[in-house]
């Protein structure tokens, strides 16, 4: 023992020491104090996640958030897995532009995208109008204030996240295994229902995983898209906060979403390894 | 057992496969008779994959034809060729037990239960891993794999199957075990077998007949003995064991260091002799490997059997080399 590697790892303390303090101030604690809130407020006890049980209104917005949310998700992987599919399988000539298209998406501010939304569907929209001039409708279509306009402007925020996971399960498929099954007599389709997807598995968990996550903390697209008609936990809190000045519902909510997304990654690596899912280490 | 031996004559005529400029397979014209084995053996860059994928249905034929038994599969896409294949690294579906690699041709082909059940029993039976069953194919090693790709290839009783290096991931000992299992399983089953390797044993130990290919085209096709014998061409006698080159009467000739006698200066008793010094000698345990320099020549390789030569000749030595007419091939010019 001469002390050097226990200096070191002291040393190697020392440097990450700045950012630990970060993390436990400025993360933990206001998570710590939320869970408190969430059972002190307005008096101490469950109460507050009492409610979920007799008011309607939670239950109505939970439902609605989770509804949303799975078919946001059902979506944006169903689509993000032919985007990925055609990338990884097309002329490699086109990769590159697919691949910044999608990345361009990636990087514009949701509210941008949000607004283009607006003006593309709204009832003077650009789609709307059009239809309405070549005299396919006489009324608007509503597309917006809706749950519909939600789910377009939440499927088309999500596709990115759901094709780069794919991408990256897709690219480790060896091609062969393909071959391999058209040599023994399988039929495209075949060939992908049996060998192909089976072998994306991990990729389509990964991706409806963190598509489904992100959703469920969606604030702005179903403020602006739904009108106010469509109200998901995230808005529900915010009106909680500013609005009602109820933090401890506001609190009870935070923590319910928390622990489902915990739970739900608890229940993913009882059937998975998540460093597989997240793109680490092969199992 | 031996269904696949009702079909199965390929015949390559005029086969040639261009990557723009580049010809990886050129004007090639090939007869393989039913039930036969048939290696391409060639250096990486010969064209023998290139050969088997076209044969196969994977790669695009440019120009020529492929007939089965008489009739032109070239528009026939490789699911519908009926050709087992076994490939480089098996391409074993990893998320299905062995089992489920093995019925999956027959699965696809939407076969009743029973039959399925039936004919894979024969399979894991023909290769003995009737006990690895429901093993994912990650639990298994590298020899078992190898069979099981090969169950799986033959389930399904095809005309002709199609092997890609299939013993390129296996150490030594286990090969030549499985070279000797591959051939008996070929007697077995009566089916076309076209295999592809670079190596020179596979190829003579296992071979009907032997395709040696080089730059895209056929160097010589022959049965092994033909081929190690009588070599037509420098390239043929290098790739194919080892040989001497030596140029007499105006012409090249291979001479196999086996079929060199080796005596001490002044005790040559063969036909051709040459005069030359002991450079090397090397031992390798069943023979004796000597590198002899002679004087205007390459240095010439004598093997000799180790335990009939008795005491080795010392490095300096001054010896007669000889060898019996005939002993040397006279090669074609290339």
């Amino acid at each position: 023992m001469n002390g050097s590697p226990l200096a070191r790892i002291g040393s190697g303390w020392l440097l990450v020491l700045p950012f630990l303090a970060l993390v436990v101030a400025l993360f933990l604690g206001p998570i710590v104090d939320i869970l408190r809130l969430s059972v002190t407020d307005p008096e101490p006890g469950l109460g507050n996640y009492a409610a979920l049980m007799t008011s309607d209104s939670l239950a109505r917005i939970l439902w609605t958030t989770l509804r949303v949310c799975a078919i946001t998700t059902l979506f944006s992987v169903a689509f993000g897995y032919s985007i990925a599919y055609a990338m990884v399988h097309g002329v490699r000539r086109d990769r590159n532009w697919m691949l910044s298209l999608v990345l361009v998406s990636f990087w514009i501010s949701v509210l941008v995208r949000t607004f283009s939304w607006l003006m593309l569907l709204g009832r003077k929209g650009l789609v709307n109008e059009a239809l309405a001039g070549i005299g396919i409708i006489s009324q608007p279509i509503e597309f917006m204030r809706n749950e519909l306009g939600v789910l377009i402007g939440m499927v088309h925020y999500m596709i990115p996240y759901a094709v780069l996971p794919l991408l990256a399960s897709m690219q480790t498929i060896d091609t062969r295994l393909v071959s391999a099954s058209r040599s023994l007599g399988a039929t495209g389709s075949q060939t992908f229902w049996r060998v192909y997807l089976p072998l994306t598995r991990p990729g389509l968990v990964a991706a409806s995983l963190l598509v489904f996550i992100l959703s469920l903390g969606f604030y702005v697209t179903p403020a602006i898209l739904g009108g106010g008609k469509v109200l998901m936990v995230a808005e529900y809190i915010s009106v909680q906060i500013l609005v009602t000045l109820r933090w401890g519902t506001a609190a009870m909510l935070a923590a319910l979403m928390l622990f489902g997304v915990l739970g739900l990654l608890f229940v993913m690596s009882r059937f998975m390894k998540l460093s597989t899912i997240f793109g680490g280490a092969r199992a | 057992m031996s269904d696949g031996a009702a079909s199965g004559g390929l015949e390559l005529k005029a086969l040639t496969k261009r990557f723009g400029s580049f010809t990886a397979a050129d004007n090639v014209n090939l007869d393989i008779q039913r039930g036969e084995f048939l290696t391409l053996l060639g250096p990486s860059g010969s064209g023998k994959t290139t050969l088997l994928m076209m044969i196969a249905g994977f790669l695009d034929i440019t120009g020529g034809d492929i007939l089965l038994d008489g009739s032109s599969i070239a528009a026939v896409p490789p699911e519908r060729r009926n050709f087992g294949m076994v490939f480089q690294g098996y391409a074993l579906f990893p998320h299905m037990s062995v089992h489920q690699n093995i019925a999956y041709p027959l699965d696809v082909r939407r076969r009743p239960k029973a039959e399925i059940e039936r004919r894979v029993g024969e399979m894991l039976d023909l290769v003995q891993l009737q006990e690895f069953a429901h093993r994912l194919p990650r639990q298994l090693s590298g020899g078992q794999q190898q069979r099981v790709a090969l169950a799986r290839a033959l389930c399904f009783a095809p005309p002709v199957l199609l092997l890609d290096e299939p013993l390129g991931a296996l150490d030594k000992k286990l090969r030549i075990e499985v070279q000797a299992q591959l051939k008996d399983i070929h007697q077995r089953v009566g089916t076309t077998f076209v295999y592809v390797t670079h190596d020179q044993e596979e190829a003579l130990s296992m071979s009907d007949r032997i395709v040696i290919m080089q730059n895209g085209r056929i160097e010589q096709i022959g049965t092994p003995q033909e081929l190690y014998q009588r070599p037509r061409t420098a390239f043929a006698a290098g790739f194919l064991g080892k040989s001497n080159f030596l140029t007499a009467n105006g012409a090249l000739h291979a001479l196999r260091p086996e079929k060199i006698d080796i005596a001490p200066r002044g005790k040559g008793k063969g036909a051709n002799r040459l005069a030359g010094t002991v450079r090397n000698a090397t031992y390798f345990g069943s023979f004796l490997k000597y590198d002899v320099s002679v004087v205007g020549m390459d240095t010439i390789e004598v093997d000799v059997d180790a335990w009939r030569a008795g005491e080795p000749i010392a490095v300096g030595t001054e010896v007669d080399l000889s060898w019996p007419d005939g002993a040397a091939v006279r090669l074609e010019d290339n």
